[in-house]
């Protein structure tokens, strides 16, 4: 058996060679791509993808892996086929120039043939051989062996024909893809082409449901290796097929101990204060016109302001209408697009099966690479009722993104009643998924309805219980704290004029206030004029006192002075002596 | 290699043209023998005018293969006249192969 070169890392540990196929997903599953030397039934009913499979195994072998292939087709031809695959981004005539792939169109024209005897099918193998030897092709397609089988009249020599075949391309070490039509019934082919090929079997399937068409991938068989055996979703996209398998069922995912701010600052406080951790995943649930994508595009705005690149998928409005309607609330997201850090797809929900809008989002970001993911909403894109179903595929997308260290916030619709009603009853099963809940609710009161927002959970920090009213307007988002009083939560004009009215009771009390000091100062005022009149009463009434006093005392002075002067003048002796003197 | 085998090149008026056949093998197996015996055989009895077959042995040239879209071998392919034909098989069935090549019978009818 000749050697394949192995450019994959060796992160499989194979028993049996592989021969890589280079689609990512799809070499995951397997374990490190298809059996090598050996052939592979590709089975799966018209326009299932089985040649684009086929072909880009062989492009990729050629161009990646270093193993030029044979392209042998029994239905297109050469030109057909060439602009087919065109669209995926495969120059088909460069690489049969430069030798990597060559093509052969084998056709077989039944009303041509004549069968006049014994013959074989040798011619077929020397074309196969000479294709093979002409550029040293390690990988070889059959698309599809069962025209053979409509072409050529004797089915029983290209049975044992197409035994000797796939022993001939085993020998030479050749791997090979067979692609076979879907049988009915018990064969997996129409024409049991499975019991040639036995190492590996691939079945594609497409089936449309409730109008959608969904692509799935199942490795039916493979020999010697532990594969993935459930069914996998894939897409046909720009470059080729992408198979999204569920690989990271491990849970052991990184986390960070970063945050990363919302963009509105009391929001990020209720959050404990610094917003919600990188890589972790954001929902932000409510009934319509409650502002969750305007939550959602003030997040991704404010990771382009700190220079990080955003991806924004829409699935209700154009990319055109988002940025012009958030132009409203001051969130100008042009300026991002425009810088390169900011992508807003936008596609109708309906435009593909749930697992392909998951394969397309994984290879959108993966070819990004952004640190924020916002999905708005995620209700819609999950049209299934079966919450079975929604739910793993949601699981795949959070635990791919938080692989990546992809912060994600994800909007979804609710369809709840009025605000006493419980609508995040229905989010349950999703809500489990994320890490923060923000519920928004409109409260009806007084005639009108405002938006109030609060953190229902937040895993692994403290975060606030209040409920905060919610404001749009277009200066930006705010919270705004409630008015709490008598038992009742206001909001908006409610709590407008409550405030008012406490201001104007708070006004009035202090108008009272100022006339009662008023009062209580004239009082004081009235007092001390009383003070002030005693006063001067008592000072005139001592004033008099002494006057009085004075007087009686000079009386006496006087008078005491008169009658010694009266005495002396009666020629007497004064009194002093208190005898009476005769005067000679 | 190729032999190219072509009787009296007289004109005959009562065919049309010549039969320009090839016969394909893939080495000198018992099939491809028998093959071209056969042929052989045919062409004298019923194609007396003229016929050239060239005989290409794809083991040799396999390149040669892809033109006529040869798969089985042996194959004859009658190039002219128009429209191209395919017999695969060693061409014992005789009657599958006038059939085949669209030869108005010559001879007595073979059984």
């Amino acid at each position: 058996m000749a050697s394949i070169e192995q450019t994959k890392p060796t992160e499989w540990s194979h028993t049996l060679s592989k021969a890589p196929t280079g689609i990512e997903g799809l070499d995951e599953i397997t374990a490190g791509g298809l059996p090598a030397g050996r052939p592979t039934l590709i089975a799966g009913s018209a326009g299932c993808g089985k040649t684009m499979l086929a072909l880009e195994f062989l492009v990729r072998g050629a161009t990646q892996f270093g193993e030029p292939g044979v392209f042998m087709m029994f239905e297109e031809n050469a030109a057909e086929l060439t602009a087919n695959v065109r669209s995926l981004g495969f120059d088909l005539a460069d690489l049969v120039a430069r030798k990597m792939i060559a093509l052969d169109h084998v056709h077989i024209e039944r009303r041509e043939i004549e069968e006049t005897g014994e013959y074989d099918l040798e011619g077929l193998f020397i074309r196969l051989g000479h294709a093979i030897d002409s550029i040293g092709a390690k990988r070889v397609v059959l698309d599809t062996v069962e025209a053979l089988f409509a072409g050529l009249p004797n089915e029983a020599i290209l049975r044992s024909e197409l035994r000797r075949m796939f022993r001939w391309l085993k020998d030479r070490g050749i791997t090979a893809i067979i692609t076979g039509e879907r049988g009915e019934g018990n064969t997996i082919t129409r024409h049991g082409l499975e019991e040639y090929v036995a190492d590996c079997v691939i079945v594609l399937d497409q089936r449309v449901r409730e109008q959608i068409s969904t692509r799935r991938l199942r490795v039916l068989k493979y020999r010697g290796t532990a594969h993935g055996m459930n069914e996998y979703p894939f897409m046909i996209g720009t470059h080729g097929f992408s198979v999204l398998p569920v690989t990271s069922l491990q849970l052991d995912h990184s986390v960070s101990d970063l945050r990363v701010s919302t963009g509105i600052p009391r929001l990020d406080e209720m959050l404990s204060g610094h917003g919600v951790f990188r890589g972790s995943s954001v929902l932000v649930s409510g009934i319509p016109g409650t502002g969750k994508s305007s939550i959602a595009a003030k997040f991704i705005e404010t990771a382009c302001q700190r220079g990080e690149r955003a991806m924004f998928f829409a699935y209700e409005e154009s990319k055109a209408q988002i940025v012009r309607n958030m132009r409203s609330i001051d969130i100008d997201l042009e300026p991002w697009i425009k810088k390169g850090l900011l992508e807003i797809h936008a596609s109708r929900p309906t435009l593909l099966g749930h697992e392909q809008h998951l394969v397309m989002m994984h290879d959108l970001v993966r070819a990004f690479k952004p640190t924020v993911v916002a999905v708005d909403p995620i209700s819609n894109l999950f049209m299934a009722h079966d919450d079975a179903e929604v739910k793993p595929t949601l699981m795949r997308l959070i635990d791919w993104l938080k692989k990546e260290q992809i912060t994600a916030i994800l909007t979804s619709l609710t369809s709840g009643g009025d605000a006493t009603s419980e609508p995040e009853d229905a989010q349950v099963g999703v809500s489990s998924l994320m890490d923060t809940w923000l519920l928004l609710r409109n409260s009806e009161i007084a005639g009108e309805r405002n938006r109030t927002i609060f953190v229902r959970k937040s895993r692994g920090m403290a975060h606030s219980n209040q409920v905060r009213e919610f404001i749009l307007s277009d200066t930006g988002i705010d919270l705004v704290d409630v008015y709490v009083g008598s038992d009742r939560v206001l909001t908006g004009s409610a709590r407008m004029a409550q405030e008012a009215h406490e201001r104007a009771t708070a006004t009035l009390r202090g108008e009272d206030h100022q006339r009662q000091l008023r009062r209580l100062a004239s009082k004081r005022k009235a007092i001390e004029a009383q003070i002030d009149t005693l006063r001067a009463e008592v000072e005139s009434d001592i004033a008099e006192f002494d006057f009085a006093v004075a007087e009686q005392t000079s009386q006496d002075t006087i008078t005491h002075r008169d009658t010694s002067a009266i005495f002396q003048r009666r020629g007497g002796v004064t009194r002093t002596s208190g005898r009476a003197m005769e005067k000679p | 290699m190729s032999a190219a085998v072509s009787p009296s090149s007289r004109e005959d008026s009562a065919t049309d043209c010549a039969f320009q056949l090839r016969l394909y093998i893939a080495g000198h197996t018992m099939k491809s023998v028998a093959a071209f015996a056969n042929l052989h055989r045919i062409c004298e009895t019923h194609l007396a005018s003229q016929y050239t077959i060239d005989v290409i042995d794809l083991t040799k040239t396999p390149q040669l293969a892809a033109g006529d879209q040869i798969l089985a071998i042996p194959t004859l392919v009658r190039r002219l006249p128009e429209p191209i034909k395919k017999i695969i098989g060693d061409l014992s069935n005789e009657e599958r192969v006038l059939v085949g090549l669209d030869i108005k019978l010559a001879g007595p009818r073979p059984t």
